[in-house]
């Protein structure tokens, strides 16, 4: 029997008509994303990065200054602290969200009666805008502490839990669903082997089920993180940095204020304090596209191939 | 029909950049016109029927836009940056507003709007001297008293002359609040929405007395401030929260509606402006049973007090607008304080125009401001709007009242002192 020569296949996606086509009409396609790009994220940037080393009250009348921003936002105490602040609060918020998830997910994953009407009730929190989260949630927090006749905006530690239980509640079901798709794509086969080798619950949980997961786990912790130092609506809405340390000289320091609130408060403190903010956003950005990089690098070595 | 799709949505998008860049006719250059950004969203009707009278009339083009509550600063450093679309007319209407902003006000020295006022009380200049922004309407606050409940609680109409008069009655009303049905003070909560009548309107006392002491040390923003009368402040505002029904523990939280307590006929005092007349008239109250009285503190020769006026309602003219522009907003401004029925318009929005021709206020308490001056008793001018960085300084003072209130001590009194005292050098400072 003679054997049939390969055909070419002149449609298929790797065909050289194809391919020569894609070449030639690409950058049109992709003009309009990379257009709205520049307009949206890349300009701004460029010119927010710039106005940081200037004095400015609106942004096409400015002054050069230097490094004279960057030196007044590390001067500032208030600055400084909402660092520390909302360092904490990312590392709180990061490993119970996490946990949270990830039981929630681990949970919802086994065969019961009812597990989508969970996910989705899990899920729903997120569908919520921050800042109506933070006015409801300082609704039920006030509700709740005004029987002990505190509240979250007179005591720095029920502000730090409150913001904690908010985000919580907002960020766990949409991490769930990223927890359940990894959790989802383990092969049966790799549990049933482990199961014939005698593997007990916790064993299988900790040599099986969270190896194989480690990619939803990077994304999970990277969302995590950089939700908590990026955080501002709900900061805004539920606490608005109060209650404020009185110095006796007059300086004031903002117990429950992070990252992003301190950045729009300084942003519109009157005179030419606009500078200054700038110049803490930019500072702000490094801090977290650095953090957010050094985390994916390390859990991504913890990731396994399948 | 993919590559149709694909097509239509590059179509969409390129459109949707062209929209983004359209420019407006320019039909008016010549004539200029007029933008007016507001800041008080209770006007925002008013002004536009205005802007449409004078359209109507002039043919002069009016655009009215006022800020969502409370983003008055962001819409204007926003709007600001528009070049020949930025407001020609804004509000700068302190001197914190002066600080930021002062580079862009027209110099308003000698204009014909300027001349048509009928006091110089309503002028901000900037350190230099110019005139940046003139006032047009002013206001009044003080304490609203229900007369007809003063007198159901057995006391005469106009008894209360100081602050011995006020407390005796403050704190009678209070004790009797079971039998009587009502309690002294409406509450006072501390949220955004009340926390302004303290940390902005009641703290003028302070101020104020302290600048008769020193008037020179007051001519302009002063860099720090002695305190003098906060014990008077801290009489007041005690008096305040303890002879009222809400527990001092929670007002932090806020969430009372003082205005429906008064309405209600709940509570006698209410700490707030002759603007709620409005209000207050809707809910059926008339203007023979309130009258507004002095923040008596305990000051002496306080009988002789008079309420609080003044404004934050002030105009500016953006120096960087086209000289059209500039002329049509100042010939925009004078029509509307010297014509008949916008002036009226006006009055009826704003309170009192302090201009030569501008129609007479119908407001009650208005009245009774110029009733206590008629006596010979002292105007209180808006000292509190002097505030350095405003926002930020009372920020501070809510924050250590709320410490106050939740345990009300020596300790935490003396952080409220700070924090209005101290807090004013420490914000004079952050924005120099």
């Amino acid at each position: 029997m003679k054997k049939k020569a390969k055909r070419r296949d002149h449609a298929s996606i790797n065909s050289k008509n194809i391919r020569r086509t894609i070449m030639y009409w690409s950058p049109l396609f992709l003009l309009p994303m990379v257009v709205s790009f520049i307009i949206g994220f890349v300009w701004p940037f460029i010119h927010g990065a710039f106005l940081s080393f200037t004095q400015f009250v609106i942004t096409s009348k400015w002054t050069w200054v230097g490094f004279e921003n960057y030196i007044k936002a590390f001067q500032d105490e208030s600055f400084r602290y909402s660092f520390l602040f909302t360092t904490l609060y990312a590392f709180v918020s990061l490993v119970l969200i996490n946990v949270l998830a990830f039981s929630v997910a681990f949970a919802l994953t086994h065969k019961f009666r009812g597990t989508n009407i969970f996910r989705t009730v899990f899920f729903m929190p997120n569908l919520i805008g921050g800042i109506v989260l933070g006015y409801i949630w300082s609704m039920i927090f006030d509700g709740l502490l005004s029987a002990y006749q505190k509240s979250v905006i007179t005591d720095t530690g029920w502000g730090f839990w409150g913001l904690i239980i908010l985000m919580c509640w907002q960020q766990v079901g949409y991490m769930m669903i990223i927890y359940i798709a990894g959790l989802q794509a383990i092969p049966e086969s790799l549990m049933e082997a482990a199961k014939i080798d005698g593997a007990n619950g916790f064993q299988t949980l900790f040599k099986i089920t969270i190896p194989n997961v480690m990619s939803s786990v990077t994304i999970c912790l990277f969302l995590s993180l950089t939700n908590g130092f990026k955080l501002f609506d709900q900061n805004l809405a539920l606490t608005g940095g109060l209650p404020y340390i009185i110095n006796p000289d007059g300086t004031t320091v903002h117990t429950t204020e992070m990252l992003a609130l301190n950045i729009y408060n300084t942003f519109y403190t009157s005179g030419s304090a606009k500078g200054v903010a700038q110049a803490k956003a930019v500072l702000f950005f490094i801090l977290v596209a650095a953090i957010g990089l050094i985390q994916l690098r390390s859990t991504r070595n913890k990731e396994v191939q399948q | 029909m993919k590559k149709l799709l694909a097509l239509m949505l590059v179509l969409v998008m390129v459109f949707a950049f062209t929209a983004c860049t359209g420019t407006e006719g320019d039909a008016n250059a010549k004539k200029g016109s007029v933008y007016w950004l507001n800041f008080k969203p209770e006007s925002d009707g008013a002004l536009k029927e205005i802007a449409k009278l004078y359209t109507d009339k002039t043919g002069v083009e009016v655009k009215v836009v006022t800020a969502a509550s409370g983003t008055y600063n962001e819409t204007l450093t926003a709007e600001m940056d528009k070049g020949d679309a930025a407001p020609t007319l804004f509000v700068v209407g302190n001197s914190a507003a002066v600080d930021t902003w002062g580079d862009f006000c027209y110099d308003l020295t000698d204009t014909d709007i300027a001349k048509e006022l009928n006091t110089d009380a309503y002028m901000l200049k900037d350190e230099n001297g110019k005139l940046c922004s003139i006032g047009y309407c002013y206001e009044c606050y003080g304490i609203i008293v229900n007369t007809a409940l003063l007198e159901k609680a057995g006391f005469a109409r106009d008894y209360i002359t100081n602050f011995a008069t006020l407390k005796e009655v403050a704190e009678k009303v209070h004790a009797e609040a079971d039998t009587l049905g009502f309690d002294a003070f409406s509450s006072a909560g501390m949220d955004d929405s009340s926390s302004w009548r303290f940390t902005g309107h009641m703290i003028n006392l302070e101020y104020y007395y302290e600048s008769v002491d020193d008037p020179a040390a007051w001519e302009v923003c002063p860099a720090e401030i002695k305190g003098t009368y906060m014990d008077n402040y801290k009489n007041l505002y005690d008096l305040m929260v303890t002879n009222s029904k809400t527990d001092r523990k929670d007002l932090a939280t806020g969430g009372f509606d003082a205005g429906a307590e008064f309405k209600n006929q709940e509570a006698l005092f209410y700490v707030n402006g002759n603007w709620e007349w409005g209000g207050i008239s809707e809910a059926g109250m008339k203007a023979e049973d309130l009258t507004m009285i002095p923040y008596y503190c305990g000051v002496e020769g306080e009988e002789k007090a008079g309420l609080n006026c003044g404004t934050e309602n002030y105009w500016a003219v953006n120096a960087n607008a086209s000289e059209e522009n500039i002329k049509a907003t100042l010939d925009f401004m004078k029509w509307l304080v010297t014509d008949a029925d916008a002036s009226a318009k006006a009055v009826a929005t704003f309170g009192v125009m302090p201009y030569k021709n501008a129609v007479e206020s119908s407001n009650p308490f208005l009245a009774q401001a110029n009733e206590y001056a008629a006596a010979g008793n002292y105007t209180m001018p808006w000292v509190t709007n002097f505030q350095p960085n405003v926002d930020a300084y009372r920020a501070a003072a809510v924050s250590a009242i709320n410490a106050y209130n939740a345990d009300p001590t020596d300790a935490t009194w003396e952080a409220v002192e700070t924090a209005f005292v101290a807090g004013w050098a420490q914000n004079y400072q952050a924005i120099q």
